[in-house]
């Protein structure tokens, strides 16, 4: 059996993620950070960046087990082809009709401004961690983009009514 | 059986000699079914990983001639006698040549306190101590052959017997360090152990089932994945690279105040090493 190293979490970021070597300060680094406001502590209403998301991608970047691997942790429906859906988070199958896209871009972005103490990874964030692997130092999980994406597929869960438990 | 189980089962021959002996000792241990061994290796609510292990995996474990582990075990054996270095001693030298009658019950106490370094030591680095101080020989590496070899023969002559680590005392600040680390946040995915291992045994992270990581009882045990028989500090390794954050070396202090927390939470569990899992 394979680990979750190889399965999931370990491995490579993305060339676009990687600082040149022009970019090498930690200023640098970081400035690969979108800003964002937080609203009443629940929600990012404004789109990363201002990035418009693309669904079909972020349905790729929420399988992918080096980029969201949402799977790792989340039941859904809807992307049933895939084997071995996680049972550490809730079931997403239907998230689209409790959520807004701004609680779901907090949630991605930091949920531990949500619960403190939530297992769910802080998808763009790259301060206040400890340890990180030099290959991933001063880099998000997710880019702005990425993250837009994701929250694009998210949108479109949605159970029909009569299918809901 | 597996092909492999067949090959080790060729390979344990020499362990025949041995065995004669420590499988009279030790075969009122042997678990004749899983149930069994599941009631046994589950203490005041306290699960071994023999009990989020799949079945296939558990019958190696519990059968000595199909557990792969046992290979180490015999090269612990062939390794006590041995004479190296410039004192011209083995451990049977100072240890007598029936390490069962010496050595039982060594495994369950370590990580302990070493008084005249003031430091916590492992059972690998008081092998090694041995080694310097006894034997004028050369440390044996982390993670060779020999040194898990020596690791897993002691730690199997305690199989058995429940795990019984010291946390008090003087011992305390390093177990507080050591808990410490097991509640820290780390890594690029910012998870601590506590995140799978308190929070989420017992659910699936995707094709892996969580145990409540409590293998200080098993470890070194033989890995599927390594095929190979492994260290604590190596799995720590492997937990701490699959949240993206930097290992500590094998043997460094913040993994052995961490064995000492992991070897508490594994308290009153019996000593399963060699165990297997995937
Ligand atoms: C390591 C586990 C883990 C991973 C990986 C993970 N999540 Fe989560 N997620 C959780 C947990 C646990 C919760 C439950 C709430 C909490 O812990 O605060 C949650 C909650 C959520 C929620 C809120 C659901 C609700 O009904 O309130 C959304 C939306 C979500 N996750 C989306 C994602 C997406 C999208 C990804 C991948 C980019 C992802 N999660 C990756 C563990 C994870
Ligand atoms: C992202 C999830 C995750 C985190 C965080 C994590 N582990 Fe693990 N760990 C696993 C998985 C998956 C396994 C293999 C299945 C099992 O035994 O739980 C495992 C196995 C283990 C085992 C072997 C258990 C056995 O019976 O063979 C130990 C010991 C362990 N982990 C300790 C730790 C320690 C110490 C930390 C922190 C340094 C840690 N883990 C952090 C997921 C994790």
């Amino acid at each position: 059996m394979k680990s979750i190293a190889k399965l999931a979490l370990g491995g490579v970021i993305a060339a676009g993620l990687v600082a040149g070597p022009t970019l090498a300060g930690d200023n640098m680094k970081t400035a690969k950070l979108a800003s964002y406001k937080v609203v009443d502590d629940i929600a990012i209403p404004e789109p990363l960046a201002g990035k418009k998301g693309d669904p079909a991608r972020g349905e790729k970047l929420f399988v992918a087990r080096k980029k969201g691997n949402c799977l790792a942790c989340h039941k859904v429906e809807q992307l049933k082809q895939h084997l071995f859906h996680g049972e550490i988070g809730p079931e997403l199958s239907d998230v689209a009709s409790n959520m807004t896209p701004a609680e779901m871009r907090l949630r991605l972005v930091d949920p531990k401004i949500v619960n403190p103490e939530t297992i769910m990874p802080s998808f763009h964030k790259v301060k206040g961690l400890h340890r990180v692997m030099k290959k991933f130092k001063g880099k998000p999980v997710l880019s702005a983009q990425e993250i837009e994406d994701i929250i694009a597929f998210v949108q479109t869960l949605k159970m029909p009514k009569q299918a809901k438990k | 059986m597996t092909r492999k189980g067949n090959k080790s089962m060729g390979a344990m021959g020499g362990l025949a000699a041995l065995a004669g002996a420590a499988g009279l000792l030790l075969s009122g241990l042997l678990i004749a079914n899983q149930a069994a061994a599941k009631s046994k290796y589950e203490v005041d609510g306290r699960k071994s990983g023999y009990h989020y292990s799949n079945p296939e995996t558990n019958e190696m474990q519990d059968d000595d001639f199909l557990n792969p582990g046992m290979l180490w075990v015999q090269r612990g054996i062939a390794l006590w006698s041995k004479v190296d270095g410039a004192a011209g001693k083995s451990c049977a030298s100072c240890h007598g040549d029936d390490a069962r009658k010496t050595m039982r019950g060594v495994f369950t106490v370590y990580p302990k306190l070493n008084k005249k370094t003031g430091k916590l030591e492992n059972i690998e680095q008081r092998i090694n101590r041995c080694r310097v101080e006894n034997m004028k020989a050369k440390p044996w590496k982390w993670e060779s052959g020999e040194l898990l070899s020596m690791t897993t023969f002691i730690g199997f002559l305690s199989r058995g017997l429940p795990m019984n680590v010291k946390v008090d005392g003087e011992v305390k600040p390093f177990f507080e360090k050591g808990k410490a680390e097991y509640f820290k946040r780390r890594g690029q995915l910012d998870m601590a152990c506590k995140h799978c291992h308190i929070d989420n045994p017992g659910k699936r992270i995707r094709a892996d089932l969580l145990s409540e990581g409590r293998a200080g009882q098993a470890f070194p045990l033989y890995r599927l994945k390594w095929q190979k028989i492994g260290s604590l500090h190596r799995r720590f390794r492997g937990c701490n690279k699959q949240v993206r954050a930097k290992p500590y070396k094998p043997g460094a202090e913040e993994y052995v105040n961490l064995e000492l927390y992991v070897k508490w939470r594994s308290r009153g569990l019996p000593v399963e090493v060699p165990a297997v899992r995937r």
